[in-house]
């Protein structure tokens, strides 16, 4: 039932968080965004084999503990709590859903075990500069070469394309959308790390030049990659969620403490007024995830509409507590040294990733035929 | 008494007492369901109730519903009477003659109004100044009150005096009964934006109240309203709408059948606020939802406490968004602004978004304004601290009022 959570999920949160808050406070953010690689593997590792959580939502069958969107959610939001440096919402969310979604048998039992375990990392290579966001604007075509494929031409803003050594990527074969599975030492692929305007998730751009490809998915795929991509944004709406929540908290205590003209300054109306509209917002946002982790079983189109609502809702939400909270720190959360500007840069990060709100946004009303005659 | 014996009571009310019946029925069935105990099931018996958990009070309220046609609704019945003020008499009224006033109360033959707000006292509510002064076994009273809702139908009112000016604002205050009819009492309607009196102004001019019909002890007062408020709270925190219901219906239902030559630009930038506006209204519906759920389980969480002001600021924009898109159209206002008493219903979405646009105005002031929801937010529910204070712990005759 809607909003009902469970005393299993109450467990999920309290073990999730009492690991994230040991191993990714925010000394650790702060190593992990300078390192090279941009997580940390023994962690990882941990957290496929002590949590579960890298296979959260990996079926069964293929070695996943095949969970849904709710301890999705649960999960995303104790990550974006602590701002995790890690490749989970490439690998563990988008690409696994793809696989689950749209990859053939033999490309499922052969993948999906890896992911689960932690022993891989895949990402999904969809994204093309001119219209990233919309798989219908993809235009990388696959050249049939004998059994095989060759792809040519370039993907951006690529997740975590840097580290991923299971690269799937989405190009059309005879104008239908496709999955291709491309080696991470093939011919002709060239990656490069973008310098991330978050530097607590990167990107890479992948240049193909004739590399080969084996195709892993029949027929046409528009349905299933939208079907997966609105997983994606929906634990990414959780993960800002999870970020927003905490910034609230961190501001409320500042204001609790810092004192000028002799009062704390949350006792200012005009400061405790900016947190009251920070706590609706928070609030909005919880219903906004919850609503769409909850509307997993329903059909594809509620699921699709509460995706849009909770992206386009929780980005501008997330931002603007990042913002306010930088405001209320005066001086302090403009230094290197808070950790405001973390949050702050994931929230942009996270409101122009997958499209921005007003682009959920018209993709919701379109969903719902406002305005139509 | 179970459930079961619950419902069967209640079929049997319906069996007995026919609310169908012709003729207005309303009195002799509440009468009778006062009686049956089946007016307010926690009540004591004797007093329209059973002695019962007051959740069991659904039970009847579904038979009610299945069982006849007609369903007398409690909120239109006698809204501040059974909505705040029946609670409030069976906590601190007197015994003698309890039950025929709580009686009256439920089958409507006596309307109940609320004398709290004054011209001076909105926000500031424990500043009234209305002043009740002793004099032998009554008290008189003189000052002014406002936005009361019903005084021009009602037979009794519930007000918060002042009977004591030396002592802090909060310790000064005492609560009654009012019998609107007593000489001094006049009523006038109070005109508001939309040129209709939905409320009324009550002047007090040397009114004498009996000892016997003050609620509380002296002093009490403000205790007693507070108590009569959080009924209140209870009162209007009804169920959680239907999805894409309410305002923002209205406001679709608009966007789709108002003709208007906009241009592209306009036309996205007024679908974008559209879809900003849906969303709101939809996680406001759904925070409703979660709040609900938190309180079935008795666990108070910051969910209950946001709807008020999301409310108000939400229905306002969604109001203001509805003549934008009417356009032009929003500069004829067909129902006029002539003085009348009562408010205004709409034959269609278009009329209706027009006048509840300007209705909607009070969204934010009304039962506590945003302002003063965004400091209780802030400080019960965030604990920042409080302001500091100039009126605590000061009689309250020292107090400078505007």
């Amino acid at each position: 039932m809607l909003f009902e959570f469970s005393d299993e999920h109450g467990e999920l949160r309290r073990t999730v968080r009492d690991f994230f808050e040991k191993e990714s406070d925010e000394n650790r953010v702060r190593e992990l965004m300078s390192s090279e690689q941009g997580f940390d593997p023994t962690c990882w590792g941990r957290m496929a084999e002590e949590l579960g959580i890298v296979g959260l939502i990996v079926s069964e069958e293929h070695g996943g503990a095949g969970l849904g969107m709710v301890e999705l959610a649960i999960v995303a939001e104790e990550m974006g709590r602590v701002l995790l440096c890690a490749p989970y919402l490439s690998s563990a969310v988008l690409a696994t859903s793809v696989l689950e979604f749209a990859a053939d048998e033999a490309a499922q039992k052969e993948i999906l075990p890896k992911l689960a375990s932690g022993e891989a990392i895949a990402t999904l290579a969809f994204s093309e500069a001119a219209n990233p966001w919309d798989f219908s604007a993809i235009a990388m075509t696959a050249e049939p070469k004998g059994d095989a494929f060759q792809l040519s031409g370039e993907k951006t803003y690529v997740l975590d394309g840097q580290i991923a050594n299971e690269i799937i990527v989405v190009a059309r074969v005879d104008g239908s959308l496709a999955l291709f599975r491309v080696a991470d030492d093939a011919s002709g692929l060239s990656r490069e790390a973008l310098p991330p305007f978050d530097p607590t998730r990167r990107i890479a751009a992948l240049r193909f030049k004739n590399t080969p490809a084996s195709r892993i998915s029949s027929g046409d795929l528009c349905c299933q990659l939208e079907c997966a991509l609105d997983r994606a944004i929906i634990a990414l709406a959780a993960e800002q969620l999870g970020g927003a929540q905490r910034v609230l908290e961190t501001t409320i205590d500042f204001a609790k403490t810092r004192f000028q003209f002799g009062r704390p300054i949350g006792s200012f109306q005009v400061i405790k007024h900016g947190c009251a509209d920070m706590l609706v917002e928070v609030e909005f946002a919880r219903s906004a995830v919850y609503n769409a982790a909850f509307s997993g079983d329903e059909d594809p189109q509620s699921v699709a509409v509460a995706a849009q609502m909770a992206k386009s809702y929780c980005s501008d939400a997330y931002l603007d507590i990042a913002n306010r909270s930088i405001q209320i720190h005066g001086g302090m959360g403009f230094t290197w040294e808070h950790s405001a500007h973390l949050y702050y840069k994931r929230a942009k990060a996270s409101e122009i990733l997958f499209g921005t709100a007003s682009y959920h946004r018209e993709r919701m009303a379109a969903l719902l035929g406002f305005g139509a005659r | 008494m179970n459930e079961s014996e619950l419902r069967e009571r209640t079929r049997a009310l319906l069996k007995e007492v026919n609310p169908d019946a012709k003729g207005d029925q309303r009195i002799p069935f509440r009468g009778a369901q006062f009686d049956r105990g089946l007016a307010w099931v926690s009540f004591p018996e004797g007093l329209g109730g059973l002695g019962l958990a007051p959740k069991l009070q659904t039970v009847v309220q579904d038979e009610l519903h299945k069982g006849a046609k007609t369903y007398y609704e409690d909120m239109l019945v006698n809204p501040i009477g059974i909505g705040m003020g029946a609670a409030v008499v069976l906590a601190y009224g007197r015994e003698e003659g309890k039950r025929e006033l709580l009686r009256r109360m439920f089958t409507g033959e006596e309307i109940w109004c609320q004398l709290f707000s004054e011209p001076s006292a909105g926000s500031d509510l424990a500043g009234l100044a209305t002043r009740a002064v002793r004099d032998g076994d009554d008290w008189v009273l003189n000052g002014q009150k406002t936005w009361t809702t019903l005084a021009h139908i009602s037979k009794w009112g519930l007000l918060v005096a002042r009977t004591n000016p030396d002592l802090p604002k909060h310790d000064g205050l005492s609560y009654f009964m009012l019998d609107m009819q007593a000489p001094g009492v006049e009523v006038r309607p109070l005109y508001q934006i939309t040129g209709e009196a939905e409320f009324n102004e009550v002047f007090l001019n040397d009114v004498r109240i009996p000892q016997k019909h003050m609620l509380g002890e002296e002093g009490q007062g403000w205790k007693v309203a507070i108590a009569t408020l959080m009924n209140e709270r209870v009162a209007l925190g009804g169920g959680a709408s239907k999805k894409g219901g309410g305002p923002i219906a209205v406001l679709l239902e608009l966007f789709e059948n108002v003709e208007a030559k906009r241009s592209p630009a306009e036309e996205a930038l007024l679908r974008d606020r559209i879809a900003k506006l849906y969303i709101e209204a939809e996680l406001l519906r759904l925070t409703g939802i979660r709040a609900k759920a938190a309180r079935d389980s008795n666990v108070v969480g910051p969910e209950g406490s946001v709807g008020k002001v999301a409310q108000a600021e939400i229905g306002k924009a969604i109001w203001e968004c509805c003549a934008d898109v009417l356009g032009p159209d929003a500069l004829v206002y067909e129902h006029g602004y002539e003085l009348r008493q009562g408010s205004t219903s709409s034959p269609n979405s278009r009329l209706h978004a027009k006048y509840t646009l300007l209705r909607s105005r009070a969204y934010s002031i009304e039962g506590g304004t945003s302002e003063i929801m965004r400091n209780i937010l802030g400080e019960r529910v965030l604990g920042l601290p409080g302001e500091p204070r100039v009126d605590k712990d000061v009689p309250w005759k020292e107090i400078r009022r505007s």
